[in-house]
């Protein structure tokens, strides 16, 4: 249960993905080109989906089970240190350039398009050289913590 | 700053948006976990035992969307103008900058801007300046 509800959670973002238009990178950089003819929807999309999210996360928030009884896991740490900051910037920089983030990569990959593909295999090898450096710095490094 | 009204799609956006947050909303009722892609696709990176399957499943959904949409209808326009070249650093700067930054547009942008996390808003403030500068350096300072 635990496992497919994964998967659809999956299909359904990337349905929105799709709908949205920010599967389509030429759009994605259309919000990111302030200067040039600047297209808002990427707001419209973020506004749509902390107006859902807040709610879902509101309704968790003193729960200690989810509906199918699975523990909640969610993130507590509040500190903005120099790696979230540094590793943000670093991110944006390649969202920039290409217009495309980890969600839209997956979906593009979905479409057989062979620059999604391309993107998509470069970024995970960005994922490996992150283990990597991890790994040299802390030969039991724990996993980052997530959001 | 001149408006694209052209370009600009904001029904679908927002119902798009909206359907990535009920998503979002999924994962955390049914699986108590914040639906961030790049913390879920990393975590492939250096896989854990019992910590695999959940993760190839949320993977799977994603990139079967556009299988199953084109299965019943024709696929939004996807443009793609960005060149191999380029791709291939984007793509290694999302995956180191995404790990180190403990998250994406999805895990920090969408869920923890829902659940107001500060390391997230931070996080989101950003990348999307960088994702701005970034696009004017290229745009406007290179490519004019």
């Amino acid at each position: 249960m635990y496992t497919a509800a994964s998967f659809a959670a999956g299909f359904v973002f990337g349905l929105g993905l799709l709908v949205s238009g920010m599967a389509n990178p030429a759009k994605v950089l259309g919000f990111l080109d302030l200067a040039g003819a600047w297209d808002p929807s990427l707001a419209l999309v973020m506004a749509g989906a902390v107006a859902v999210g807040a709610a879902a996360f509101a309704f968790m928030k003193e729960r200690k089970r989810t509906l199918l009884g699975a523990p909640v896991l969610l993130p507590s740490p509040r500190r903005i240190d120099r790696r979230l900051v540094l590793g943000s910037l670093v991110f944006g920089v390649g969202w920039g350039l290409a217009g495309i983030c980890p969600g839209p990569a997956l979906v593009l990959a979905g479409t057989g398009s062979a620059k999604g593909l391309i993107f998509l295999a470069a970024m995970i090898a960005g994922n490996r050289v992150f283990e990597f450096l991890e790994k040299r710095k802390r030969p039991v490094a724990a996993p980052a913590p997530h959001a | 700053m001149s408006i694209a009204w052209n370009a600009f799609t904001p029904a679908s956006a927002l119902i798009g948006g909206a359907i990535i947050g009920a998503a979002a909303a999924l994962f955390v009722v049914l699986n108590g976990r914040i639906a961030g892609v790049s913390g879920i696709l990393g975590g492939l990176a250096r896989p854990q035992a019992g910590d695999i399957s959940w993760r190839v499943a949320f993977v799977l959904g994603l990139v079967a969307a556009p299988i199953a949409w084109g299965l019943l209808a024709a696929l939004p326009e996807i443009r793609v103008d960005t060149s191999y070249p380029v791709l291939v650093a984007a793509g290694l700067l999302v995956g180191v900058g995404t790990r180190y930054g403990g998250g994406c547009t999805s895990g920090h942008g969408v869920c923890g801007v829902s659940r107001a996390s500060p390391r997230s808003v931070a996080a989101t403030l950003a990348f999307m300046a960088a994702g701005f500068a970034t696009v004017y350096v290229v745009r406007h300072m290179i490519g004019s």
